[in-house]
Formats: C-alpha cells, structure tokens, sequence
C-alpha cells in the first residue's frame, strides 16, 4: 500500500485552474520530487498535500485515510520551508518541540525527543541558540529537526536549499539524501533544480501548467522523455532537440537532417522508436543528450548502433571535467560532451559520432514521443 | 606628503568648507525653533514655582525670587474643582482607570483585527479593513450624540440590573463608558497600525505554526504577539497620548467625580472666584502632561522606528 496518494486532484482559484487532475502514488520510503517552471503548480501540489491549501475535487490518502479536510496538523506531516520558518521569538530547542508542545507531549518526553533529534542533526550545541544567531546551513539543520521530530508519515520539502549558496546546497542535498537511506522516511520534495531532483528523487514528477508530464525514476525520466517539454527542460546542458524528415532506403525509415552548405546527415531510426509508425515524410524531433554525442575516440564501445558526420566547430566550453563542444545541424546549435583533452579547433571540421541508443525521437505535433 | 595625497586631499577641502557653513545655518535655524517651542515650557515651569505676589507683579521671563512648591501642592491636593477642593488627584486616578483599559483592549483588539486582515483574509477583507480605516477620518464631534444614545441605552440597562441583579456589572458607570468610547473610537488606528506591521509577517511561520498543531489563538499568543514589541509600543504611546490627553469625551460623557484628569483641569483653570492663580494653574497643567512627556521620553526611539518600520514597509 502506499503511504501517499493524489487522485485526479484538481485546484481552481476562481476561474484559474492551477491543478488539472493530478494522480501520483508514492510507496513508503520512497523519494518524490516534484519539478517543473516557476508557476507549474508545484508549490500549490504541495501545499495541497500539507492542507494549508484547500482541493477543489479529488482525493488525497496518507496511509491509506483521506486526508482532504483534515486540519494540516492532524496528517502526519511536517514540512520544511523555503525560508525555514524558525520561529524568532524561540530558541533552536523550543523551535523544535513547539510541535509537541502543542499536542499536548509531556515535558520529559519532549526533551528526550528533541535530545535525540539534535544528536542525528548535530545541533546539540546550538539548541539555546536564537535563529537570528544561526547561519543559513545551521537553520536548515534546525528546520529539519523541528520536521524530524515529529516522526510522520510523510515529509514535505518546499524548496528547501534555494536560499543557501552554491557550496552548502550540495552539501546539504547530500545530507538530506543520507537522512532519507538512513531513516527510510517518506519524503516529497519541491524544487526547480533539475539536479537537485535527479540525484535525490527514488520519483520524479515533472509537471508543466498543473498538469503532470511524467512520473518516473530518475533514469526513465532522463533517458526516456514522455515528451519534448520533459526532454528539454530535465538535463544540463539541454538535450539536442533537432528537427528531421523521415524518408525511405532500401524499405528501411531514415532520418534526415538537412544542413545549410553541407549534405544532410541520414541517421538510421532509434532503437527506442517505433519504426512502423514513421511514415515517408513525417516530420520527427531527433533528440540527444550532449553526452551521447562525441568522437571516434570516446564514444561508448557498447553502442549497438553509432552515426558519423563531419561537421564545423562552432564555440568551445571547457568545463574543467568536460569539454562543450558546440556545431550546427537542422538549422539549430548541437551541443556534444567531450573528455577535456579532446582535440578540437574553433573553425575547424570535426568527426561527431551519435550514440543511436540514447537518441529519441518526438512527433513536433503532439510533442509526444514516438 | 606624496603627491598623490595632495591631489586626492584637493578637491576635498572645497566641499567641506561649504558643509561647514550650511552646518551653522542647519543648526542655527535648529536652534532658534528649539527656543520657540521650549519657552512656553520653561515659562509654565518658571510661573509654577513663583508665589503668587510675584507672578502678579512681575514680569513672566523673570526667573522666581523665591523659589516654592506650594503651587504644585496646591494643585495636586487642594484645588478647586468646581465646588469641591481636593485638587486633582482624585481626577489623575479617574483618567488612569480609564485610559489603561482603554490602551489595553484597543490595542490588544487592533492586533487582533491586523492578524485575521493579513494572515486569516476572507473575501471582502479589503472593504472591511477600508471602512476601519474611514473610522480614522471620523471627527470627534460628529459621533457625539449617536454615542450619547448608545451610552443612554446601556445606562437604561445598567439602571434594571441594578434593580433586578442589585448590581449594574459596569453598564452605565462614566468610566466604563468613555473606555468603551475610546476603545471603538481607537480601532481604526490600531488596526491600521498592526495590519501594515503584519503585512511583512512572513506567511510560512503561520503556516509552520498551523502544521505544528497551534490553534488561531495559540498563533496569535505564541508567534505573532512576541514579535509585534516595536509596533505594539508605537500602538500604545499613540493611545495612550490620545487618551489621556482627551477633553470632549470626558468632558461630554463623565461629569463630575467621574471625570478625567482633563476635564478638572479645565475646571481649576476656569474657577471664577477671586484672583486667578496663574502658579497653580500652570502647576496643574504640569501634572496633567507629564505623564505624555514620561512615555515619550522612555519609548520615544522606539515610537520614531516602529512607525518608520510601517511606512516604509508596509
């Protein structure tokens, strides 16, 4: 059974529909994230979850009850804050038990509790402390102390390393990720950061406009997109979205990528598309990941099925691990990821080897794949 | 001196000679309204101290030769008040019973109308919080007499308990009249101070605060009113000042030992029997201000920050 269940949830403010039919589940232990645009509704879903927003249809469970007009406090949640929320007027240790102290917990089992808590976290030290004597990652730890305290069912993360700078986020996203394989809680988690989402997420769920995208593991996500909004927005560098014709050799579908000044590249149909639905003439999106794209020399070994073409350097980006290597095809940039030693001329004509497996194909009218 | 300082100190000495000269001018001017409005005060405290012979016979800017509290003493314990001449102390303590509820209740429900307008909205709040803030431009005299037949109606209700019951329970009674008076009267400006202090309440506390289990009431006394200090005093110098200093209310709604401080002030001062005792006068107009004086000398820094923490803010 899972812990968490949203369906066909819908949200309206007015006319506005923010939510349009959400369904998720999410197993005990398990880690969603949800991610999308700023506006995609994803705070809202979330809030909807905690109940400090009301639904306009559908159903939400938490362990199985419905929890849509229960009081946010009576659903075994907790919840932590983009700004944290620390309570000023407190110290760390009674930011931490004013959750139990408004239940009712007697006073030795609350002190008991928050000991415990301050140990996993190690913030013993701070626990007389004001927040507005804390820096920004000894907060964090103390938002996620007052949520751990509480031992919910499920745990709800609003964006929660956004306020932090570039060195702590990651070092709090591997915190939070250590916290989740060492407690086994039930997390879900907003974000924009399609890294963050990625390396933390056992699910995740893109969502566009309120509408759900996809729902899957990190890999489906990255390596098979429902759709071109999907492919486009989760990976960084973006994937290579490249528009192409479908036209027959040898009563086998190719895929050709016209080129100004050069021949096209006729790339064989991807494993991952359903051939017999191409018909000659049928306008397709090729997409690839950068790291799909290489040269003769990296491309992995394993590939069953590799394309070759020559093709002009346009702009170099070394990125310490990697180099960008930047050229045209079908009229738009293509982006490949090299090792950083690669040799490479800005201006000069260079082998880019395609790596079939990874490619997907996207029909540009649904934008669904293919 | 290298010649690099030269040249950074050159066109620096400019400017500085021209602040000087706009300094003296800024103070000057400073200065010179600072005595305006400090001789009225200085003179009342002068006059206060001279014996009657010789404020009647001398000039008023000339310092007292003998030097005397009897004026102070007078006012407080023995003046006149209309018939009775027990100074103004009984009066102090009417307006001290008075403006304390007053203060308190006003400003405790000025907090309470800014935390449901900010944190708890429901539709219409925006016309709600207009017309509180319409209640800020409403004259005094204009609400006399609908309050006069409000206050009538209660003292009706006061006068049956106190035969049925054998007590009134406070309807009726002058002081807790011109509490009540004071207390709607002061919503408009409390609520408009509290409701732009709490526009700037982060929303995620409350918000945090109802996931951890707190009721509206526990929000409002556990995190919003620990956090309000700033605009809470500004709240209650400002009532307070308007309260006590208050002359048509009390004057209009409690008559005789009921009335405040303010209304025996006048009263002293308007005694037509025999000479006019300018000392006592000024000695009671003292007592009557020195408790706004006291506030705004104690909590003034806070009143100037708190009040710049809503205008600017909110």
């Amino acid at each position: 059974m899972s812990t968490l269940e949203i369906r066909s949830l819908r949200k309206k403010f007015g006319s506005l529909e923010i939510l349009k039919g959400i369904d998720i589940s999410l197993e005990q232990g398990g880690f969603l994230v949800l991610v999308g645009p700023s506006g995609c509704g994803k705070s809202t879903l979330l809030n909807t979850i905690a109940g400090l927003e009301s639904i306009t249809s559908g159903e939400i469970r938490i362990g199985g009850q419905i929890v849509n007009n229960l009081h946010p406090s009576k659903r075994d949640i907790a919840m932590v804050f983009q700004s944290y929320a620390l309570y000023p007027n407190m110290s760390v240790a009674q930011n931490v038990a004013f959750g139990m102290e408004m239940r009712g917990v007697p006073k030795p089992e609350r002190d008991k509790a928050v000991a415990a808590v301050a140990k996993t976290l190690q913030i013993e030290h701070l626990m007389d402390r004001r927040p507005s004597q804390l820096s920004g990652g000894q907060r964090q730890r103390v938002a996620m102390g007052r949520a751990l305290v509480r031992q919910p069912q499920v745990f709800l993360f609003d964006e929660p390393l956004s306020n932090l700078d570039a060195k702590l986020r990651v070092d709090m996203r591997i915190e939070i990720k250590r916290l989740h394989q060492q407690t086994g809680t039930t997390i879900v988690y907003v974000t924009h950061d399609q890294i963050e989402a990625m390396t933390l997420a056992t699910k995740i769920a893109v969502l566009k406009d309120g509408e759900l995208q996809q729902v899957g593991s990190p890999y489906e996500i990255y390596n098979s997109p429902n759709n071109l909004f999907v492919a486009d927005f989760m990976g960084s560098p973006a994937m290579n979205l490249l528009e192409g014709k479908i036209a027959r050799a040898n009563g086998l579908p190719q895929i050709v990528l016209d080129r100004h000044n050069h021949a096209p590249i006729v790339l064989p149909v991807p494993a991952s598309a359903d051939a017999a639905k191409l018909s000659d003439g049928h306008k397709v999106i090729f997409g690839i990941r950068p790291e799909a794209v290489n040269d003769e020399e990296s491309i992995d070994r394993g590939a069953k099925s590799i394309a070759r073409f020559d093709a002009k350097v346009e702009i170099i980006e070394p990125a310490g691990a990697d180099t960008y290597v930047v050229t045209r095809a079908a009229g738009k940039e293509l982006t490949a990821r090299m090792r950083a030693e690669t040799p490479v001329c800005v201006g000069q004509n260079h082998t880019f080897v395609f790596n079939l497996d990874k490619a997907v194909l996207f029909d540009p009218q649904t934008t669904r794949r293919i | 001196m290298s010649a690099a300082d030269a040249l950074s100190a050159g066109p620096q000495r400019e400017p500085a000679r021209h602040s000087n000269v706009t300094r003296v001018v800024i103070y000057g001017l400073l200065i010179v309204f600072a005595i305006i409005y400090l001789l009225p005060l200085v003179v009342m405290v002068m006059t206060s101290l001279k014996p009657l012979d010789e404020v009647t016979g001398g000039n008023m800017f000339y310092l007292p030769q003998h030097l005397t509290l009897e004026p102070w003493t007078k006012a407080w314990g023995t003046a006149c008040v209309g018939l009775t001449c027990a100074g103004l102390k009984g009066y102090v303590w009417n307006s001290v019973k008075m403006v304390v509820p007053a203060v308190l209740i006003s400003t405790l429900l000025g907090a309470l109308n800014g935390y449901v307008l900010t944190k708890w909205r429901f539709p219409g709040h925006k016309l709600v919080f207009g017309m509180m803030l319409f209640a800020c431009f409403i004259p005094f005299q204009s609400v006399l007499i609908p309050m006069a037949t409000i206050l009538g109606k209660l003292g009706a209700i006061g006068q049956s308990l106190e035969n049925t019951v054998g007590s009134s329970l406070g309807f009726g009674n002058p002081t807790v009249n011109l509490v009540l008076v004071h207390v709607v009267y002061g919503l408009g400006f409390t609520t408009l101070f509290f409701r732009n202090y709490y526009e700037t309440f982060p929303n995620e506390l409350v918000r945090a605060a109802q996931i951890d289990g707190a009721s509206f009431f526990q929000i409002f006394r556990r995190i919003l009113l620990p956090n309000s200090m700033p605009i809470f005093i500004v709240t209650v110098i400002y009532q307070f000042t308007n309260i006590w200093n208050d002359f048509l209310f009390g004057s209009t709604f409690a008559a005789g030992d009921s009335a405040p401080m303010t209304v025996a002030l006048y009263n002293i001062v308007n005694t037509s029997t025999g000479v006019v005792e300018y000392n006592t006068n000024m000695a009671a107009a003292m007592i009557a201000a020195a408790p706004t004086l006291v506030v705004y000398v104690l909590a003034g820094r806070y009143f100037v920050s708190g009040l710049m923490a809503g205008a600017v803010k909110g």
